[in-house]
């Protein structure tokens, strides 16, 4: 197997972006203080929106922790193998407790790599198990061929009927191994196969298994149907390997991706194509108006973007252990600047476009 | 900071060419928006044609939004450096073909 090559995150190197105080402040100031750019609270009030809210809860997404096999370079939850931040059963069993009666109807667990949390398959089974319409889990595919005890992941997976997401920012070997990390093409491609092998991703297969396309640049996705075209085309002809849909996600100037901008000098034309692609029809259907994000530690945010740059839901009810769905769709959501990457174009979500 | 003649942040500013002429301005833009649309060439080709004329006409604003434009599109490296040569090899072929003139002109004052 082709080794993975892998640095260290944020956090671990105590670099000033680690400090999600220290991205905001970045967010807030320069060309958005300066009035030079619109503040997005602003950009949404030209369009009658004085705040955002909540409309019917339809995907919990659950983030069962930071720790991952890759460092991607663009990862906006600076995620790695030294990260520790890992969920405990304790706090899974209090998400068991409330998939059971949330009226969300997709279940989508996230990471990190959210295999390496050591009860993973213990809370897919259990949650499985409650009758939740699309059950997804988001894997980076490498994790599969990283250690003889994945292997079998794809077997355990379709034993559960989980619909897979993977990341894959290109067709290329070079493009991907250059935001991912030397490895990750051959091995991801190892991976696909052996998911189309147990059926994942086959044409009329109900093994769900969709890619995610996010750029390796500081530049945004283009049409999301046009990228599936070239995407199914060359995967299909190079490697033999079918899947269902791809999304294209715009990445958010936070974490890993900001420290990019930042270093590449591209942050403030990065932050004018995010403000110049604002679409007023995206807004009302962000991904925070349908879904709640809930961290290792069972905190609730509005999404895994504002997860990891520490903004709690504005709402009484903060924890997953006070969970009560009623109060939380009452709050506001909150927002700051990276929310332009939600909004441009079509429109991002962790389901692709929106608008 | 030197001064040069070209800036690139005023590629941002291109917009504002309409606020000093709004009808011919707007109608550029218009004629612009509509040119690269989906049509009989798909906008990923006439993204590849903008690059290889933005090259022949030098134009650096030009190149920078087409070389971005072709990342968002997954257009490759290898894809773009053809079109350049594509565009480079049809301005080289305009100033060889001249030579026909001289080689005419050659034979008509030679005896």
């Amino acid at each position: 197997m082709p080794e993975v090559k892998t640095k260290q995150s944020l956090h671990k190197r105590n670099d000033e972006l680690a400090n999600t105080n220290r991205q905001l402040e970045i967010l807030n100031n320069g060309i958005f203080e300066s009035g030079e750019l619109p503040k997005f609270a602003d950009k949404i009030a030209q369009n009658g929106h004085s705040s955002l809210q909540p409309k019917k809860l339809e995907i919990l997404q659950i983030n069962v922790g930071y720790m991952c096999n890759q460092v991607c370079e663009h990862c906006h939850v600076d995620a790695g193998p030294d990260r520790k931040e890992i969920m405990t059963r304790e706090t899974m069993q209090q998400c068991l407790d409330v998939i059971k009666n949330t009226g969300a109807h997709t279940l989508d667990l996230t990471g990190g790599a959210p295999e390496m949390n050591p009860n993973f398959r213990w809370f897919v089974e259990e949650a499985s198990k409650l009758g939740i319409k699309d059950f997804i889990v988001r894997s980076n595919l490498t994790i599969i061929r990283a250690n003889k005890k994945y292997y079998d992941l794809p077997d355990f997976f379709a034993a559960h009927n989980v619909h897979v997401v993977s990341s894959m920012p290109h067709w290329t070997k070079g493009k991907t191994d250059k935001q991912r990390g030397n490895g990750v093409f051959d091995a991801s491609i190892k991976a696909l196969q052996e998911l189309n092998d147990r059926g994942y991703g086959m044409p009329d297969s109900k093994l769900r298994l969709d890619l995610v396309y996010n750029p390796s640049g500081a530049f945004l996705p283009t049409n999301q149907e046009a990228m599936q075209k070239d995407f199914k085309k060359a995967l299909l002809e190079d490697f033999n390997i079918n899947f269902h849909q791809l999304f294209a996600i715009t990445n958010l100037p936070i974490s890993r991706f900001l420290d990019y901008l930042i270093a590449s000098e591209n942050y403030e034309d990065y932050m004018y194509s995010l403000v110049e692609a604002y679409n007023p029809s995206a807004v009302s259907n962000v991904m925070c108006t349908n879904t709640i994000s809930v961290s290792w530690d069972g905190w609730l945010y509005d999404c895994d973007f504002n997860q990891m740059l520490g903004l709690k839901v504005a709402s009484k009810v903060k924890h997953i252990s006070d969970y009560n769905e009623e109060v939380l769709q009452k709050r506001n959501i909150v927002i700051s600047q990276h929310c332009y990457g939600c909004t441009a174009g079509a429109g991002s979500s962790c389901q692709g476009t929106v608008a | 900071m030197s001064k040069t003649y070209y800036d690139p942040a005023d590629l941002r500013k291109f917009g504002k060419i309409t606020e000093w002429s709004e009808e011919l301005g707007t109608k550029f833009f218009d004629y612009y928006g509509k040119v690269f649309e989906e049509g009989a060439l798909s906008a990923r080709e006439k993204s590849l044609i903008a690059l290889a004329v933005s090259h022949v006409v030098k134009c650096p604003y030009c190149i920078d939004a087409y070389t971005k434009d072709g990342l968002q599109r997954g257009i490759t490296k290898e894809e773009m450096m053809e079109a350049v040569h594509a565009g480079a090899a049809i301005e080289s072929g305009a100033t060889l073909v001249h030579g026909v003139q001289m080689m005419n002109k050659y034979e008509k004052l030679s005896m």
